[in-house]
C-alpha cells in the first residue's frame, strides 16, 4: 500500500523524507545512509562543497538518479548575501531549487524571519523554487506563501537538538491553513518524531543530525523511512479520535428536559 | 560598551580563591545541570573536579558529536612575517631576540599558498608579529587580496587593530580573527610584555569588542598556558566569551589552548599545565558551551592529539610551519615555537578517518560574505 505522492512546485516525490548531508563520519557513509533513507531530495550546504570541482567529495557521492539536490544558503546572515549565494548555487549546481536558510545567530542557528521573507520575495521573482527554513510561525508562513514560495519548512525544535515536535501547537495551525506543502525541518531526533509530524498532516520532514549522529546511520535511515511512510499512511487513513472523557455524571445536566 | 567593566567586577584573587574552594558537591551539581553557568564552569575547572574527569570526557564527547557530528575542521597557519616591535618573554619573534627578520612578498605568499593548496587546505590562518610600519593594514589587505582567489576561508592572527581597520579588511575576505589575551592577570601581563604596543593591556582586552562592532564572522579567544594560574585565566576567558556571545550574537567563537612551548632563548613555564588538566579544561569548556569551536594546534604531541580529538575538539591544524617561508620559500628560517606533531596533513586526515571522523577541508565559501 502506497501513500499519495507529494508534489512540490510541479515535481512529484514518492518519498516524503528529505535529508541533509552534514555531520557524517565519511562521505561514503553519507551516501549509503541517504540511499537507505529512500530520500529523493537532499540538501547540501554551498559552503561545504567546492562547486568548481566535479570531483568534490560530497557531490561525487550524491550522483544518483534518485537524488535531486537542494542547495542551501547556510552561513549567510542577510537577504542580500542569500540572494548572491543562491545565484551562485543555481549556476554551479544547475538547479533553481533552493533551501533558503538565513540564520545570523551561529549559536542556535535560528532563522531570521525578516531577512528570510525579504530574500524569499526576491528569489521567487528571480525564478527560484524557494523552500524557506523558518520558525513555526503561522503568520510568517502565510506571508511566505503570498510571495510565492514552493513550500514552507518550519522547525520542530532547534536544529540538531533531536528534541522532537516542541512547536507542535503551531505546526498544527500552519498545517491547518497552508496552501503550500509543509515540511517539518529541524529538531526531529527519532523516527517517532517523524511519524508524529506526518500524522499531524505535515507533507514531508527533513532529517539530518538524527541520521548522521546515530550509532548506525544506515539502519536509522531505514527506520526513519518506515516511520515517515507509516505516519503518512496513518494520516491518510484518518486517525480515530482519541477518547478524552467518557465519564457520565450521575446527575445529568439535561434531566430537567424530561423524557420527551 | 565594552568588556572592561564586566572584567573589572571580578578581582583576580577572589576568582582564584572561589575556584579553589569548589567542592565535590559543586562539581556534581554542575555535571547534573541541564544548562551550565559560569559558576558551574568554575567547579568543573577546579581541583575538586579531577576525580570526575572520565565522566566529563564522556559528556563532552557526546555533546560535541551531537553538535558537530563526526567531523574535524582542518586548517594551516601561514606565517607572513616574523618582524616584531614587541618584547614578549615567551615568544621566538620577540624584538630582543636576535634573528633574521623576514616578511614575505606577494610572490612568496603565493609560493607558500601553493604548498597548502596542494595538501588540500581551503582554510588558512595568516600569522604575523607586530610591525605596523612594514606589516600594517596595507600589507594585510594585500595579503588577503593575494590569497582570496585561492582559499575558501581566510583567518588572521596578527596585531590588534582599530575597528576601522577591521572594517576595511573584512570586505577583502577576512572571515575570522584570533586574538589571545595571553593572560588576564594584569600585573603579569605587564611583566611578560614590557615593551611595544602589546604592553597596553586594555587595548588588547578591548580587541574582541572592536572586532564585534566591525561585524567579524568569527573570532577566536584564548590565553597562553604557563604564564599564570590556568584555572583563573580560563575562567576569565569563559567570562569574556559569555559577554561576547551576548553582545555580538551574530559572531561565531572559537577557543584555543596553547601551552607554552620551548622557543629560542626564552622563559620556561611558571605554571605547568599537565595533560590531565588540559583535558579537564577542554571538557569543561564543552560542558559550558556546546556550540563553541575548540581548536588544537600542533604544539601538542601526536599521542595527545589523537586522543583529545575525540573529546571535544572540533578544529585542528596539521603540517604546520611556524616560520615565514617555512613551507616553500625558506624552510630553515627561525620558527616562532617548536611544534610537537610533525605529521603531514595527509597523515592527520588518515588518523581522523581511522577514528571514524571526516576531515573537513572546506566549510565556508567567500561567496557567502558580502
Amino acid at each position: 500500500m502506497m501513500a499519495q505522492p507529494l508534489v512540490v512546485a510541479g515535481r512529484t516525490f514518492t518519498s516524503r523524507l528529505f535529508t541533509g548531508t552534514g555531520k557524517f563520519s565519511s562521505a561514503a557513509l553519507m551516501e549509503e545512509t541517504l540511499l537507505a533513507s529512500g530520500s529523493e531530495l537532499v540538501t547540501v550546504a554551498l559552503k561545504r562543497v567546492d562547486v568548481g570541482n566535479d570531483q568534490d567529495d560530497i557531490l561525487r557521492h550524491l550522483q544518483h538518479p534518485q537524488f535531486s539536490l537542494l542547495p542551501n544558503t547556510s552561513g549567510v546572515r542577510t537577504a542580500r548575501e542569500a540572494v548572491f549565494a543562491a545565484q551562485l548555487a543555481r549556476e554551479a549546481l544547475e538547479t533553481n531549487w533552493l533551501k533558503l536558510e538565513i540564520h545570523p545567530d551561529p549559536k542556535y542557528l535560528l532563522p531570521d524571519p525578516i531577512e528570510t521573507l525579504k530574500a524569499a520575495e526576491e528569489l521567487v521573482k528571480l525564478g527560484f523554487v524557494v523552500l524557506p527554513y523558518i520558525h513555526a510561525d503561522p503568520v510568517l508562513c502565510k506571508r511566505l506563501e503570498e510571495v510565492g514560495v514552493a513550500a514552507v519548512m518550519p522547525l520542530g525544535a532547534p536544529i540538531g537538538s533531536n528534541q522532537g515536535l516542541r512547536t507542535r501547537d503551531f505546526l498544527e495551525i500552519i498545517i491547518g491553513q497552508s496552501k503550500v506543502p509543509v515540511v517539518v525541518d529541524a529538531g526531529l531526533g527519532a523516527p517517532s518524531h517523524a511519524a508524529e509530524a506526518m500524522e499531524l498532516g505535515a507533507d514531508a520532514v527533513l532529517v539530518n543530525t538524527a541520521l548522521a549522529v546515530a550509532g548506525n546511520p544506515v539502519q536509522m535511515a531505514h527506520a526513519f523511512r518506515l516511520a515517515v511512510e507509516a505516519g503518512r499512511l496513518a494520516y491518510e487513513a484518518k486517525l480515530a479520535a482519541p477518547v478524552r472523557n467518557a465519564a457520565v455524571a450521575s446527575s445529568p445536566l439535561t434531566s430537567f428536559l424530561g423524557e420527551n | 560598551m565594552s568588556f572592561r567593566p564586566v572584567f573589572e567586577a571580578y578581582p583576580w584573587d577572589e576568582v582564584k580563591a572561589g575556584i579553589y574552594a569548589k567542592t565535590a558537591a559543586d562539581v556534581e551539581r554542575a555535571l547534573a545541570a541541564p544548562r551550565r553557568t559560569l559558576d558551574d564552569f568554575q567547579a568543573l575547572i577546579s581541583p575538586a573536579a579531577a576525580p570526575y574527569l572520565e565522566q566529563m570526557a564522556q559528556l563532552s564527547q557526546h555533546l560535541t558529536r551531537q553538535r558537530f557530528g563526526r567531523t574535524m575542521q582542518l586548517f594551516a597557519p601561514l606565517y607572513l612575517s616574523n618582524e616584531c616591535q614587541n618584547i614578549c618573554t615567551y615568544c621566538g619573534f620577540s624584538m630582543d631576540n636576535k634573528l633574521r627578520r623576514r616578511t614575505l612578498s606577494s610572490v612568496e605568499i603565493l609560493q607558500e599558498a601553493a604548498v597548502l593548496k596542494d595538501w588540500g587546505y581551503e582554510h588558512v590562518l595568516l600569522v604575523t608579529g607586530e610591525a605596523n610600519q612594514t606589516v600594517g593594514v596595507e600589507y594585510l589587505r594585500n595579503a588577503l587580496r593575494t590569497l582570496r582567489p585561492h582559499f575558501a576561508h581566510l583567518a588572521m592572527e596578527v596585531q590588534p587593530l582599530d575597528q576601522t581597520d577591521y572594517e576595511q579588511l573584512i570586505p577583502e575576505g577576512l572571515n575570522t580573527v584570533l586574538v589571545y589575551q595571553e593572560t588576564y592577570h594584569q600585573h603579569d601581563y605587564r611583566k611578560h610584555h614590557p615593551k611595544g604596543r602589546k604592553s597596553n593591556f586594555y587595548y588588547r582586552l578591548d580587541t574582541p569588542d572592536r572586532l564585534g562592532r566591525a561585524g567579524i564572522h568569527k573570532m577566536g579567544l584564548g590565553v597562553l598556558f604557563g604564564l599564570e594560574d590556568w584555572r583563573t585565566d580560563s575562567f576569565f576567558t569563559a567570562l569574556h566569551l559569555d559577554y561576547l556571545e551576548r553582545t555580538y550574537w551574530q559572531t561565531k567563537y572559537s577557543l584555543s589552548f596553547p601551552r607554552l612551548r620551548p622557543a629560542e632563548g626564552l622563559l620556561q613555564p611558571k605554571v605547568e599545565m599537565t595533560d590531565r588538566e588540559l583535558v579537564q579544561l577542554i571538557c569543561a569548556y564543552r560542558l559550558l558551551n556546546q556550540e563553541v569551536e575548540l581548536s588544537l594546534s600542533t604544539r601538542e604531541t601526536p599521542l595527545f592529539r589523537d586522543h583529545v580529538s575525540q573529546l571535544g575538539i572540533t578544529t585542528m591544524s596539521a603540517g604546520s610551519k611556524t616560520n615565514p617561508g617555512g613551507y616553500a620559500v625558506e624552510p630553515e628560517s627561525l620558527e616562532q615555537f617548536e611544534i610537537s606533531d610533525e605529521r603531514s596533513p595527509r597523515e592527520i586526515a588518515a588518523m581522523l578517518r581511522c577514528q571514524g571522523y571526516e576531515p573537513v577541508w572546506k566549510d565556508w565559501d567567500l561567496a557567502l560574505q558580502s
